[in-house]
């Protein structure tokens, strides 16, 4: 145990270390948004809702099917992101084409609509998730004691989000999208399916939300308003980072969890609104985000 | 006189950009290895003539047969899987990749496209630039980009629009050399030109658009005889 500024280090490194997990959750559905934004130009109020149906979802296999969490790690996101694909073909495709605000109106009346019916169904207390056996435990790092499972969910998360920007920014099935963001008539006009396109990115961010909402299960209490708990704090993130940014979307989500974690320890009062006066000032300063281009 | 059949037949065709309606029924073909070019002044349906065989206005009806197939209710995807590319005059190069991404962005949709040494044999400067953002590029740089990109595809059918605009001289000719190249390949040219000096020294055949419509029609032999009637169409 030492002191640093005169905070005990196991406090620091224990806010710290909250930051960087609710940072990872920030990075991963603010990432998920920049990539439905970018490609379908929908702000996809439903993610908070998808987040929150991942998270269900894996509690339901577990309790009726017995499918544990490294199962639902991988079939959840493939459920729920063909749920993304029903509504995209259903609604968002239509929709798209006009003003932003239509999206907009849609997917937050879808996720009034999801999070109603999981109120409906599990009530709102909450139910929780074991931690899975692998991950049990901790290693005391000295100044601080490391649960395994934050660990896990750091690292996998940075490597989620490390992957989704390599295969947007450096391969070609990315440079198929950033074309079709840029100008989607010419892509079409080359050959290529873009709305078929459309439809995937759709279901992939809504993948990404849902499997954040798996790895939340054993974090957070399951329950249907966990994803507009979060939802907020995302949006304010994308709006710093910049829509449509990749890049930005993934290290602000980082970043201002680490922030929001420091300020709990070194002016606790400010700590839930940290992020709302950076984002104040970040819309001041540079309204297009620190990572966005102006239009 | 005997003809080898048209490799593109477009008969009245029509289109509409929402409410507007630009093409009034236009009726032309091209026949397989022919350079024809569409001429007309500002705002008459060239670039809109184009698009509409790509598929890439909001409604279009009439005819566009590649062929002999009717492709007038395909998506403009699958028109370019049937064999057409463009080279749209706004030239379409994408900020957010660099060269070589932009060039290899069209898929290769039929057997035959250019290898990269032959486009490279026709573009040097490319292959020097492979990495740079693909808006970095001088103007003259890009447009041959946007040619450059459609020849791998396999498409049989380019569609240029205005290759030429904005651009100095030698890069003019450049294309020009470029184009005649192509067409000795064997590939089969609709170019849109504005820049009628240029056109004369690789077309085959001219149409002329007026109002959304082909109002007349020319050879390269009958060139000479009608340049007061053309003056009189391109307002030169
Ligand atoms: N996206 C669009 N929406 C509505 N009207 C359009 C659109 N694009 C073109 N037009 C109109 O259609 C008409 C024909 O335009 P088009 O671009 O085909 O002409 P053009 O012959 O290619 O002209 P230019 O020589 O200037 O390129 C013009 O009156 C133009 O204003
Ligand atoms: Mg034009």
């Amino acid at each position: 145990m030492f002191e640093i500024f005169g905070i005990p280090s196991q406090a620091l490194f224990g806010q710290l270390l909250i930051g960087l997990i609710n940072g990872s959750f920030y990075a991963l559905l603010s990432l998920g948004l920049a990539v439905i934004f970018g490609m379908l130009n929908i702000i996809n109020f439903a993610h908070g809702a998808q987040y929150m149906m991942g998270a269900f979802a894996a509690y339901l296999l577990l309790q009726y099917l017995g499918l544990n969490y490294w199962v639902a790690l991988i079939i959840v996101p493939v459920l729920i992101g063909a749920t993304g694909i029903v509504v995209e073909r259903l609604f968002l495709q239509y929709v798209r084409k006009l003003d932003h605000v239509y999206g907009l109106i849609l997917t937050f009346g879808l996720a009034l609509m999801i999070e109603g019916f999981f109120r409906n169904y599990f009530g709102s207390s909450g139910e929780p998730y074991q931690v899975p056996n692998l991950l049990l435990g901790g290693q005391n790092l000295g100044f601080m004691y490391l649960p395994t499972y934050r660990a896990w969910v750091i690292v996998f998360s940075a490597i989620v989000c490390f992957a989704t920007w390599f295969a947007i920014e450096r391969t070609r099935l990315g440079s198929y999208l950033r074309a079709a963001t840029e100008n989607p008539a010419l892509v079409r006009a080359f050959g290529i399916n873009v709305p078929r396109m459309v439809m995937l990115t759709y279901g992939f961010g809504v993948a990404l939300a849902a499997l954040a909402g798996v790895m939340a299960a054993p974090i957070y209490n399951v329950s249907p308003q966990m994803g507009s708990d979060i939802i907020i704090v995302v949006f304010a993130v994308v709006v710093i980072g910049g829509m449509g940014s990749i890049l930005g979307a993934i290290l602000t989500g980082f970043a201002l969890g680490i922030i929001e974690g420091l300020t709990k320890v070194f002016f606790p009062e400010a700590s839930n609104t940290v992020i709302f006066v950076i984002m104040a000032i970040v819309l001041l300063v540079r309204p297009a985000g620190l990572f966005g281009r102006t239009a | 006189m005997a003809e080898t059949p048209a490799l593109l037949a477009v008969d009245t065709l029509q289109a509409w950009y929402g409410e507007s309606h630009i093409l009034h029924g236009v009726t032309f073909d091209v026949r397989a290895g022919e350079v024809v070019t569409l001429l007309g002044r500002n705002g008459v349906g060239k670039t809109t003539t184009l698009k509409s065989i790509m598929g890439m206005v909001d409604q279009r009806s009439g005819s566009v047969r590649l062929d002999g197939r009717e492709t007038i209710r395909l998506s403009s995807d699958a028109i370019a899987r049937a064999g057409i590319a463009i080279c749209p005059e706004e030239r379409g190069i994408f900020a957010s990749l660099d060269v070589r991404e932009n060039l290899l962005l069209p898929p290769q949709v039929r057997p035959g496209g250019l290898d990269l040494d032959r486009i490279f044999a026709l573009f040097p400067n490319l292959r020097e630039r492979l990495s740079s953002q693909g808006t970095k590029l001088s103007g003259g740089e890009q447009q041959m980009l946007a040619i450059a990109r459609i020849l791998r595809t396999g498409a049989r059918l380019l569609l240029l629009d205005e290759p030429t605009e904005g651009l100095a001289p030698v890069i003019i000719q450049q294309i020009g050399r470029t184009i005649g190249a192509l067409k000795a390949q064997g590939f089969t040219i609709l170019l849109v030109e504005q820049n009628f000096q240029f056109a004369a020294t690789i077309a085959d055949r001219y149409y002329v658009m007026e109002h959304g419509r082909i109002v007349d029609q020319l050879s390269n032999a009958e060139l000479k005889t009608n340049m007061g009637k053309l003056h009189d169409y391109l307002g030169v």
